[in-house]
């Protein structure tokens, strides 16, 4: 018994240092990324002992900086909900990774570890309902700023992610009616067959309208650039103006964080997840009838660097997009996810259905 | 009073797509990222060093490049025998719209020069880099070719030079041992300028 919970410990603590690894990272990515995009070298002067290293210590610095501003509650606001509004956006938007599987499993002696922090039955209803609460820490933060910029930015966030998280939500209706399971990990390891032995059936092939629709109401919900109004840093006030230090680098860990949580599921539903191509537990079978073994170690490395892959470059994309494309009118951001998306994620679950019914099982 | 009707253009069906438009945009920035990283890694190894990565110019390592009309601190040009050019007419300070030229002439040891520069001042605090001085100098004498733009000090008087440091620009801050008051006698030379003439 002591064995599972330690294993569980093991796995909950490595996404942990991933992810937040990850999303400290992502600060550079931006940096580098938007420099290049607009001929630009991007910020490279922190150094730890005159070691520059592209400037990746600026995460590093930045963090510092958080940490030892002044932390600055306003008067009059609620001193408790003021606080405990980054909280709450950070926590939810971790416990989320917990349902998604990074790998298929790893068998060590006669022991299987599945690579999975937790195996949810209901897993994409966890973590639509972890993405949902995510929204309290925006309004809480808007709420007790006694601030009333912050909450009119608040309610412009709160609009904004409720009516697309049901855009995201039908789109997402499809894919579980093709393979018939909310539980992530059944969904993956239902990814792997073949069309015909060559194109695997990731739901990118068979929900491909599903994928545009998904991916762009995601973007609405990471609150990033195409779709920034609750922030809009630069100009418009956001509901965060209130906050300062680690509290405000807590809203932009969020920010990062959600961006790692959708390219997962993104990762997870729409690419197969952890799967390889031609990749058997047995090892490479091949269409035309090559084999290559592969150890129990390896096979389980492979998951794990293709789900990692599929990831990152989702990121990129994301990120290629956030610095191509100017923010939306609010009216062009609502009108988008409920008169655009939303009718076409409908149509998608009324189409899959019918092929569903007369073409009976999974394509 | 007439009316004017703005016509606001209205997105074509092709544009109200979004997604061809949003492909277009991010072909542009494929582009530069695509261009820029595979730049910056010939660099690294060496090549392709005629193409910039970036339009940015590293200010402290690189400086940017100025026209040859900029201008920039002066200098007092020099005889093949280090003695300054100047003849100690005056017209420089005549000129000078902002007073910060301070000339005290003396009388040249060579019976064919008049005159010379025992001191030659001038306040950069005061100076508003007109360029008259270079214009109206009759031997040549004074220039503003040196490219330092980067002049900055903790005081005032530190923005006063002597005809030392207007004489060879390499000497960018006050000498230690010189005293610097302003008109000042220089403690280097005892006030005379060195040199046989």
């Amino acid at each position: 018994m002591i064995e599972v919970l330690l294993i569980k410990f093991v796995l909950a603590g490595f996404v942990f240092f991933l992810v937040l690894n990850l999303a400290g990272l992502h600060t550079w990515v931006e940096r580098k990324q938007s420099a290049l995009i607009q001929d630009r070298i991007g910020a490279n002067r922190a150094t730890i002992f005159d070691v520059r290293l592209l400037g990746i210590f600026h995460g590093v610095a930045d963090v510092l900086k958080m940490f030892t501003k002044e932390d600055i509650v306003p008067a009059g606001a609620d001193r408790a909900l003021h606080t405990l509004a980054p909280f709450f956006s950070v926590f939810f938007a971790l416990v989320t990774f917990a349902a998604i599987p990074f790998g298929d499993r790893l068998v060590l002696g006669d022991r299987v570890i599945v690579l999975q922090v937790a195996n949810i039955d209901a897993a994409l209803l966890y973590v639509f309902a972890m993405l949902s609460l995510g929204v309290y820490g925006v309004i809480l933060a808007g709420f007790a700023s006694r601030n009333n910029y912050a909450i009119l930015g608040g309610l412009r966030a709160t609009a904004q992610m409720i009516s697309y998280e049901i855009a995201l939500g039908i789109s997402i209706i499809g894919v579980v009616m093709v393979y018939g399971t909310m539980n992530l990990s059944e969904m993956v390891r239902a990814q792997g067959q073949m069309i015909g032995g060559w194109i695997p059936l990731w739901g990118i092939v068979t929900q491909p309208v599903a994928f545009f629709v998904f991916v762009t109401a995601a973007l609405a919900e990471t609150k990033r650039l195409p779709f920034d109004l609750p922030e809009g840093e630069s100009e418009i006030i956001g509901y965060f103006v209130e906050y300062s230090g680690m509290k405000f680098g807590m809203f932009y860990l969020t920010d990062f964080l959600e961006t790692i949580v959708v390219a997962s599921l993104a990762t997870t539903l729409f690419l197969g997840g952890w799967q390889v191509p031609f990749l058997t537990p047995d090892g490479f079978l091949f269409p035309w009838g090559g084999e290559l073994p592969v150890s129990n170690w390896v096979y389980a490395l492979l998951g794990f660097a293709s789900f990692s892959i599929k990831g990152l470059a989702f990121l990129f994309v994301f990120m290629q997009v956030r610095w191509t494309l100017p923010r939306f009118r609010y009216d062009q951001l609502m009108s988008l996810g409920w008169k655009g998306l939303f009718p076409v994620a409908v149509v998608n679950v009324v189409v899959t259905a019918v092929v569903l019914v007369f073409f009976g099982e999974a394509p | 009073m007439g009316v004017k009707v703005v016509r606001r253009p209205e997105l074509t069906f092709w544009e109200k797509l979004y997604v061809p438009q949003i492909l277009c945009g991010l072909k542009i920035t494929f582009t530069h990222f695509f261009r820029n990283l595979l730049i910056h890694i010939a660099h690294r190894f060496g090549r392709l060093r005629h193409l910039r990565a970036g339009a940015t110019i590293q200010y402290p390592e690189e400086l940017r490049p100025l026209m040859s009309r900029y201008r920039s601190r002066h200098r007092l040009t020099v005889h093949a025998d280090d003695t300054p050019r100047c003849v100690g007419c005056m017209l420089c300070e005549t000129v000078c719209p902002a007073r910060c030229i301070t000339i005290v002439p003396g009388e040249h040891p060579d019976p064919n020069v008049e005159k010379y520069p025992v001191r030659f001042d001038i306040d950069l605090g005061v100076c508003v880099y007109c360029g008259y001085c270079v214009e109206v100098c009759p031997e040549d004498a004074i220039r503003m070719d040196t490219g330092i733009l980067d002049l900055a000090a903790y005081s005032r008087e530190e923005m006063q030079l002597d005809i030392h440091q207007l004489m060879n620009p390499s000497l960018r801050k006050p000498i230690s041992d010189c005293s610097l008051e302003f008109p000042h006698r220089c403690g280097l030379a005892d006030g005379e300028m060195k040199g046989s003439w």
